[in-house]
């Protein structure tokens, strides 16, 4: 809760206060904070913290395959990632956000869930049985994430070198196709920010499947 | 002679950690229903054999086979079960929901889940407290536990590796029942230990490692009579003696002072008995004690770990 909901929501908030935007620009971003933080919050600590406590060692003398263990605690992290997204969600309706396109929202918030549980395992990939060690590799990537990826300012708005930099981030995709469905408009094509987001979920769980 | 089934069978197994070759080319098979005892000291490549045997970590070479599989494949870890030598339960599961999850891992009907779990937690006298998170018990309720879920599948074989390191001996001495047992009820064991006395008192044939290399395979008893030079003669004598006099006695190839006595390690205790009389009537001193001592399990381990054993002279 402290790294997925309070620390994303504080990190937003110290971010968009007193920069008058409106909250059906704000929420969108909320909501990709919130997602991409939570989503990858459990899955990198789960192997390291397995590890310590020895109960990886118990996990792999049994008839499972590592990638079924390594899809587990994708799952988890989905699961944790897809719970937590109704409250940024609550959070812009209690404010009027309006949805335009709920379809299209819940498809891509599954499908974002789903990729940034599995960019959190690919953080988890260097063998170390201290979860301190992975959150501090998944930070040094999660926060430059944030912001080259639209969440406090629109792709629109941004100089093309760095819309080139943010075309690099899966969370990019996410919130654009989060802004048009609630905004009814975003900056690149539905279809492109689904496709992109299939196309980053397929590498990162190639990686955290073959690495592991 | 009845041919047995061989259940393990290791070739030229090895790993290596950077430069240090933890395991070296070792080879050596376990039949079915045998109790195999892996027998070293701190370091020497039991564990890292064991997890290689057990799918927890991949050798560098050579093969290894679990009843005609290869070690750590799915169809191998299907018929084992392991008890390592820290307890590895999940911490706030309870007992039983940890048990009912092997169970799930291994692909058992729950209800026939129920009716082994239930039985196996009376067995270790941990049924009362089958609700409690396994974080709560002590390390002896934490190993039988253990021992538990490994055999919550029935497994054909079981990897037990040190199960009673640091135990207290009311664990120790149920656990080392429980394995005597599933032996007897035909269960292969394979136990890494550097207990002698469990290796000896539950161990068909045992295999000696050290810094990565078998030096030794055979039943206890053998192994234990092969070592000639660690017969001994025990005396005490009342007046003064010095190790370095009794050192000089013919046949004599090591001396020990342990308290009030002198253990001599001789290839021909009897002799050196009765030339331990003349020496003490030699020298005006009265023999107290006089005892003449086979081979321990343990004297057998050091004298192979140490390569023949030290002599003083």
């Amino acid at each position: 809760m402290v790294f997925g909901v309070l620390f994303p929501v504080f990190l937003f908030l110290s971010f968009t206060i007193n920069r008058h935007l409106t909250a059906e620009f704000a929420i969108p971003g909320l909501l990709g904070m919130i997602l991409f933080f939570t989503a990858t919050a459990i899955s990198p600590v789960v192997v390291p913290w397995e590890a310590q406590s020895r109960t990886l060692e118990r996990l792999m003398t049994c008839p499972v395959r590592i990638e079924t263990i390594i899809l587990g605690d994708i799952l988890a992290s989905f699961a944790f990632g897809l719970a937590i997204s109704i409250v940024p969600i609550i959070i812009g309706l209690a404010l009027g956000v309006g949805i335009a396109l709920p379809a299209v929202l819940g498809v891509a918030i599954v499908l974002a869930a789903f990729c940034f549980a599995s960019l959190g395992q690919v953080f988890s990939i260097p063998p170390t049985n201290i979860p301190a060690t992975v959150n501090m590799i998944a930070s040094v990537v999660k926060f430059p994430v944030v912001f080259i990826s639209g969440v406090f300012v629109s792709l629109s708005e941004l100089p093309a070198w760095a819309q080139g930099i943010a075309y690099l981030s899966p969370l990019t995709y996410f919130t654009d196709i989060a802004r048009r469905s609630m905004q009814g408009e975003g900056h690149l094509p539905a279809w492109a920010d689904i496709l992109a987001l299939l196309a980053f979920t397929a590498v990162f769980l190639a990686i955290a499947l073959r690495a592991h | 002679m009845i041919e047995r089934e061989t259940v393990i069978q290791v070739g030229n197994l090895t790993k290596r950690y950077g430069k240090l070759v933890a395991v070296d080319h070792i080879s050596f098979s376990v039949t079915k229903g045998e109790c195999f005892g892996f027998l070293g000291p701190n370091g020497a490549g039991k564990t890292t054999t064991a997890r290689m045997l057990t799918g927890v970590i991949r050798p560098d070479g050579g093969d290894a086979s679990i009843v005609g599989h290869p070690a750590g494949s799915l169809r191998a870890k299907q018929v084992t079960g392991v008890v390592p030598e820290m307890a590895n339960a999940y911490g706030d599961l309870s007992a039983w929901d940890n048990l009912m999850l092997m169970a799930d891992l291994y692909g058992i009907p729950r209800s026939h889940a129920r009716e082994r779990a239930a039985s196996l937690l009376r067995e270790v006298g941990l049924f009362e407290r089958k609700a409690d998170p396994a974080k709560a018990y002590s390390k002896g309720m934490k190993q039988r536990l253990i021992l538990c879920m490994a055999l919550v599948s029935d497994p054909e074989i079981l990897f037990l590796d040190e199960p009673t390191s640091g135990l207290d001996v009311q664990s120790a001495r149920m656990i080392m029942e429980m394995v005597r047992r599933l032996n007897r009820d035909g269960k292969t064991i394979f136990l890494t230990t550097h207990d002698m006395d469990e290796a000896n008192e539950l161990c068909d044939r045992i295999a000696v490692i050290n810094k990565g290399r078998l030096i030794a395979i055979d039943a206890p008893e053998r192994l234990r009579m092969a070592t000639s030079g660690t017969h001994s003669v025990e005396v005490s004598f009342e007046g003064p003696v010095t190790e370095e006099a009794l050192c000089k006695l013919p046949s004599v190839t090591r001396v020990t002072k342990m308290g009030d006595k002198f253990r001599l390690y001789t290839a021909d205790p009897g002799q050196l008995a009765v030339t331990l009389v003349g020496y003490a009537s030699s020298k005006g001193l009265r023999i107290v004690s006089l005892n003449t001592k086979a081979p321990t399990l343990e004297d057998a381990f050091v004298a192979l770990i140490e390569g023949g054993g030290k002599c003083v002279k």
